[in-house]
């Protein structure tokens, strides 16, 4: 008897512990994020000009790795998929060095809005961590045709 | 670290690609319909070579996908469905699974009974195909090698399996 008290203990703690180190992150539709805090597609350039360059804010795609090698928003930076705990994980180390109130900008533009699966999940970690000033780009159809076929600044 | 300029003929061959390529990629891909479908060679999930100009003669549907993408999910029943009705008149579905790492898909395409090819893609065969930036993208090839249909986000599947059968229809090449 004594010999299956290790064992059970470590069933139990493996119990608690299996199903949060292997769940993935259920969707989250886009839709959960307030209104205040979308911004419009034709109102990132002007915040991107480098006139604007003291003010400008820092800005993230949080979706495909391959969409983002392929064409991103000019001088945006890949921060992982919002939808998996790994790009989760990116997304923390990418803004780790900035302060609470930096102005921050998600995007990612891989589906449909509300069936993104990367944006929701990526906004609510910066908001849990502490981020006061994070913004999301509103990209209703996907990013080819709502970014890059209007012409806005494109890194290819 | 020496630093060589280009030469001459090297970024003349690189302003044409340019040329060639970005006007297509700000288009987005409908701007193919009507044109011959890029050809390309890659492996499937299962180790087999996939060539698209080995489908000549056949009516292709194209589809980039992925396992994040919510509205791929409801795709990818019908489209066994249509290979299984119609491949024995000359109908081959092509997935091409736009994410970074092959194991969600090989798990998904088993767990769905996928029964069509299904390659890993990059972002050289997005950009081939006119800037795949959004999920999903299937095109519809005909019996001759030419795109004759676009269709991006969450696709009325009956639509689609009415061309499909109307260039079926058109008999062989």
């Amino acid at each position: 008897m004594k010999r299956l008290v290790p064992f059970a203990i470590f069933s139990a703690i493996l119990a608690i512990t299996a199903p949060r180190a292997f769940a993935q992150p259920s969707h989250v539709s886009a839709s959960t994020i307030p209104t205040d805090r979308l911004m419009q597609p034709a109102d990132l350039p002007p915040l991107l000009a480098p006139s604007n360059a003291e003010k400008a804010p820092v800005v993230l795609q949080v979706g495909s790795r391959i969409f983002y090698t392929e064409a991103h928003i000019h001088g945006s930076i890949y921060a992982g998929a919002g939808s998996q705990p790994s790009g989760l994980a990116m997304l923390e180390k990418a803004v780790a060095a900035f302060p609470k109130d930096k102005f921050i900008v998600l995007y990612c533009g891989c589906c449909p809005w509300n069936r993104c699966p990367n944006i929701a999940p990526a906004f609510d970690r910066l908001r849990t961590l502490g981020y006061t000033n994070v913004k999301v780009l509103y990209i209703p159809n996907n990013f080819g045709d709502d970014w890059v076929s209007k012409g806005h600044p494109t890194d290819k | 670290m020496a630093y060589h300029l280009p030469s001459p003929r090297r970024v003349s061959r690189m302003l044409l690609f340019a040329l060639l390529t970005l006007p297509a990629l700000a288009q987005g891909p409908a701007s193919l319909v009507h044109k011959p479908a890029p050809p390309f060679v890659r492996t499937d999930l299962h180790h087999h070579s996939v060539d698209l100009s080995a489908y000549r003669g056949h009516v292709v549907l194209l589809n980039f996908w992925a396992t994040w993408c919510a509205p791929c999910q409801v795709e990818i029943p019908r489209f066994v469905q249509w290979q299984t009705t119609y491949g024995t008149q000359g109908l081959q579905i092509l997935g091409v699974s736009m994410e970074d790492d092959s194991a969600p898909a090989l798990a998904l395409t088993s767990r769905r009974h996928v029964n069509y090819p299904v390659v890993m893609g990059d972002a050289q065969l997005g950009r081939l195909y006119g800037g795949v930036l959004g999920l999903p993208v299937t095109f519809l090839i005909d019996r001759q090698g030419n795109i004759a249909a676009v269709y991006k986000g969450q696709a009325n599947l009956n639509a689609m399996e009415r061309d499909i059968r109307r260039l079926l229809s058109a008999g062989g090449q």
